[in-house]
């Protein structure tokens, strides 16, 4: 057996690419399972393409899996990989730019042959030129290893070769000391009805941790600690994965049917999926024909006394626009739920943006205000979506809540919730006869009551038409339409009256302050702590709730000498805070559909101090 | 295996057997049709019709979209939701998910059920949620005053179509039919008799029941139905669809309908060749015929078919999303959130 060493890391970035079939996804999904069963913080970004099976070798179909983790605080996917794993030459070529120089390359070379090397572009052989001399390049024949591995099991050639993605990943466990164990229970249970499959998988997954062993070529293998993260019980989860349990959970808080309408839509569909399976726990999903019908349904299912909840991303928000206009006159609870993508139109469907902010806001004709408020990692998708039927439910609103396809395909550990130390959001429906009008308001939400069809009694017309005050009438007056306009906005900005307070992370008063939302958090968070950590005065202020914005943001922002914005899209937040609080904040604007690195913020910011 | 949801349905029926008039069902609202308008006649006959179906009030609900007809629910007494343009067949939909126990009525025009709102009637129909749809059908846009509609006919002169309409228009029962709907009718305002009766047999039916009302639009369509509902044309220009009986119609009943292949015609039956057992009999449950019938509709050397099309049976989709939950709940027990939460790969930090 060959010599090996040990090295310690505190933090390494992984990132495992092939093919769009040859399931980069799955392998970056497992080590990140078993990784975050070790303990360690983490963080993922997939990046697969938005063909389901691109023509094999070419660039446009390379998948790719990024994992970053370690014993410290982990907050973003990682700037840039320490590690590529390449299947064929198109991984290489399209990933090497996202690897550190001195980084690790392990490829596959049955992926370089002349075919691979010409679809992918490459006029010579980059293992055989010196064009990755300063890479250090670890060449493995991960297919023929797969092969001999199942030779004896009498499976067709492209079977077999269907199990190397398992190669990789179990030679990438022994180098980073990860047990096999999970991924084998995983593949037991995910082929249990293709028995041949299951053993092929489990045997090349320990060919692959053997091969790591005893192979001359890997004389290092890396020992990462686990985090020490605050006590407790901790699962992984994706962003779409929890904004989904967040959804029921708030239901059973709310002790209400849980009824979700939506159409298919990338990166939102997960959500669906993940609802439906939900049958025993009483959750009523429906694939609508459309995504009108998706909040329509949902809107009738809350008309009758239901949570309503719809799912989509950007397009699909569009043609929601108008039924959000009738939830805000009829004035009945519903949560929409946007997972950005690039836009606009069909625009980057698996890519990641946040441009959908302003549409949020303004996207509908007339005065139609609702609350916005925006996860900022995957595991807070679940308080989020919680948040966001809380407010719907206390103040008969829709709400929009955003996540985007950053934060919901990635993942990151989570510490679980005590279930029972949720707060109580169930309303009251209306009961009562005497004294019902079906727009006389709470006096401290203003709130119009909430009376389901079968009560007896309170029999009553809603609709999209201007409300009279109080009766609900159908009214055209114009001091009454003024009046009204006016409540329902006054209404919405009352739930500033009992958000939490912003609060920034860093000093309260000083030379920078970066003000983001949504998926930005951990790249600005890490950009911040680095400027921090060499005495500068930078600060980090990040929002949850976009509408109403708490009360203190302009107070926080009048403290710093700069404001800067970064956002992916040409800025939107900054508008809202150019014009609400007259500050000359600073962009930092990215529209690639991809996350900011830390590196760039952090760059930024040095500009700005420099002045 | 519908138990579940014939319970509720036998609950709203019998729990209360609430003795109703039809003042019952009149809200306190103004009605605001314009004087003439056929919406009057087909308001008042639902008013009529709804103490008898044995629901109480306060388990029904009307939901409709945009357009003259679609003002009908702030009109009836029970829960009521206007809601916008095309959109009340998903709004009643959803209702109907969440609360299978309620009775659920859309109201919807020509222009918002089968033009913006084509594509939720159409899933609606072919899902079989139990609701009833009545298709306010004037042959014009009422509301936006006087342009063509989906079922306006070739050649109609309006607003919009000064040189005439060149859209070949629907014909709704045949819609209806080609979306799988178990329940085709077609009736007339001016027939208050006929509706209340087809209006009674939608409330029967289990799944989406699809009534076509003609319904005259006096401002800006007025007389596009006379020839089929004024005493003078109406017999020689209708025949009325019954269950089970031969298709005979004319001020003498002297006329009927045979098959001669796959096609109607008329025949007489006064000039000895032909006589009442060779013509065709009406079956409402067999789909083949319902589409002939339908086909009849714009033939201008037919009569117009009117009553019943076809009333089958097959499962409603609440039914079948309650069995489902049911199913999953006997199977894996009833949900429970906690253990949700910690269920698969989780591990522990001290
Ligand atoms: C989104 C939208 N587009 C257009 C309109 C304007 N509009 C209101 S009613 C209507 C047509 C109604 O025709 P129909 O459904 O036949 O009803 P009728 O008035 O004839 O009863 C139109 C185009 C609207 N209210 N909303
Ligand atoms: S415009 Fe026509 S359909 Fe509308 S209310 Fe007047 S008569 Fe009736
Ligand atoms: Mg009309």
């Amino acid at each position: 057996m060959a010599e090996k060493t040990t090295q310690k890391l505190d933090e390494v970035t992984i990132r495992f690419a092939g093919d769009s079939g040859d399931g980069m996804q799955l392998t970056g999904t497992q080590f990140t399972n078993t990784t975050a069963i070790l303990g360690n913080d983490l963080s993922t970004l997939p990046d697969y393409p938005a063909e389901i099976r691109a023509p094999q070798g070419t660039l446009f179909g390379v998948s790719g899996f990024q994992i970053h983790f370690g014993s410290t605080e982990i907050n973003t996917p990682g700037d840039a990989c320490d590690v590529l794993v390449a299947m064929n030459a198109a991984a290489l070529k399209v990933n090497l730019r996202s690897l550190v120089d001195g980084g690790a390359i392990i490829v596959n070379t049955e992926g370089f042959n002349d075919r691979n090397l010409k679809l992918a572009g490459y006029q010579s052989n980059p293992l055989k030129d010196s064009s990755l001399s300063k890479y250090q390049v670890f060449e493995v024949d991960i297919s023929k290893l797969t092969a001999l591995a199942l030779q004896d099991l009498n499976l067709s050639s492209k079977i077999a070769d269907r199990s190397k993605n398992f190669f990789a990943l179990g030679m990438m466990y022994w180098m980073y000391n990860r047990p096999v164990e999970p991924t084998v229970k995983w593949i037991q249970s995910k082929f249990s009805s293709k028995p041949e499959i299951m053993e092929a998988n489990t045997r090349v997954l320990k060919a692959g941790w053997s091969y790591g062993e005893t192979t001359e070529i890997f004389k290092v293998r890396y020992q990462v600690a686990a985090a020490k993260l605050p006590p407790g019980r901790y699962r992984n989860i994706t962003g779409n994965q929890a904004a989904a349990w967040g959804l029921m959970a708030a239901a059973k808080k709310a002790k209400l049917e849980l009824f979700l309408g939506s159409y298919p839509i990338t990166p939102a569909s997960d959500i669906l999926h993940e609802l439906s399976m939900y049958k025993h726990f009483g959750v009523k999903t429906f694939q609508a024909e459309d995504e009108i019908a998706g909040i329509t349904s949902a809107l009738g299912a809350s008309f009758a006394g239901a949570l309503g909840v719809t799912t989509t991303s950007g397009p699909g928000v569009a043609l929601k626009t108008e039924a959000l206009g009738l939830a805000v006159m009829v004035e009945l609870p519903i949560v929409v739920c946007n997972i950005q993508r690039g836009g606009p139109s069909t625009g980057l469907p698996t890519k990641t943006e946040q441009a959908d902010l302003l549409q949020a806001l303004y996207g509908r004709n007339g005065e139609a205000p609702i609350p916005v408020i925006a996860s900022s990692t995957p595991a807070d998708c679940f308080d989020v979506a919680f948040e966001a039927c809380r407010i719907a439910l206390k103040y008969m609103t829709p709400v929009m809540f955003l996540s985007d396809g950053y934060l919901g395909n990635g993942s990151e550990p989570w510490l679980i919730p005590d279930f029972n130390k949720l707060p109580d959001i169930s309303p009251k429906f209306r009961t009562e006869k005497d004294g019902f009008l079906p727009y006389l308001r709470d006096e401290a939400t203003l709130s119009r009551p909430w009376a389901i069809p079968g009560t007896p009694g309170l029999e009553h017309r809603i609709g999209g038409l201007e409300k009279q005050h109080l009766t609900g009438n159908v009214n055209y007056e114009p001091q009454n339409h003024e009046f009204m306009v006016k409540l329902r906005t006054e209404k919405i900005e009352r739930i500033a009256n009992e958000i939490p307070p912003a609060e920034v992370e860093g000093d309260k008063k000083g030379d920078v302050l970066v003000v983001g939302w949504g998926s930005t958090y951990g790249a600005i968070k890490t950009a911040v702590e680095r400027h921090r950590q060499k005495g500068n005065s930078v600060a980090h202020l990040h929002l949850k709730y976009l509408n109403p914005l708490p009360k203190n943001v302009g107070e926080i922002l009048y403290n710093f000498k700069h404001v800067l914005v970064p956002e992916m899209n040409l800025g939107q937040l900054i508008k809202v805070l150019r014009a609400k609080y007259l500050v000359p904040a600073i962009g930092l604007n990215k529209v690639q559909g991809l996350p900011f690195m830390a590196v760039e913020i952090e760059k930024k910011i040095d500009e700005i101090l420099k002045g | 295996m519908s138990t579940l949801v014939d319970d509720l349905l036998n609950q709203t029926r019998t729990a209360e057997q609430a003795k109703y008039t039809s003042k019952d069902f009149q809200s306190d609202q103004d009605v605001r049709w314009c004087p003439g308008c056929g919406d009057y006649s087909i308001l008042a006959q639902t008013q009529r019709v709804m103490p008898d179906l044995g629901i109480p009030k306060h388990k029904v609900v009307f939901v409709s979209g945009i357009g003259c007809s679609s003002r009908f629910p702030y009109y009836m007494d029970t829960y009521g939701f206007h809601s916008i343009h095309g959109r009340a067949t998903a709004i009643a939909s959803g209702i109907k998910m969440a609360r299978p126990d309620l009775s659920v009525w859309v109201v919807t025009g020509d222009g918002d059920g089968m033009s913006i709102g084509g594509n939720h009637l159409i899933h609606l129909l072919r899902r079989n949620l139990n609701i009833k749809v009545l298709l306010f059908n004037n042959q014009i846009y009422g509301l936006t005053k006087g342009q063509y509609s989906p079922t306006s006919e070739l050649g109609k002169v309006t607003k919009s179509t000064p040189y005439g309409s060149i859209d070949y228009p629907f014909n709704p029962a045949s819609l209806a039919l080609g979306a799988s709907s178990t329940f085709v009718a077609r009736t007339m305002d001016r027939d208050p008799k006929h509706l209340q009766a087809i209006l009674k047999r939608a409330a029967d039916h289990r799944g989406t029941a699809f009534v076509e009302v003609y319904q005259n639009c006096n401002v800006f369509n007025d007389g596009a139905f006379f020839q089929f509902t004024e005493k003078e044309s109406k017999d020689d220009n209708v025949v009325f669809l019954e269950d089970g009986k031969p298709l005979v119609f004319g001020k003498e009943r002297d006329k009927g309908i045979r098959l001669n292949g796959f096609s109607p015609e008329v025949v007489s039956l006064k000039d000895g060749k032909w006589s009442v057992n060779d013509l065709l009999v009406h079956n409402e449950k067999d789909t083949t015929l319902s589409f002939i019938l339908a086909d009849m509709t714009y033939k201008p050397s037919l009569p117009r078919p009117v009553g019943i099309f076809l009333a089958i049976n097959r499962p409603t989709y609440e039914e079948e999303m309650t069995r489902q939950i049911s199913f999953a709940k006997e199977k894996r027990g009833e949900g429970d959130m906690s253990k949700l939460l910690n269920s698969g790969e989780t591990w522990v930090i001290n």
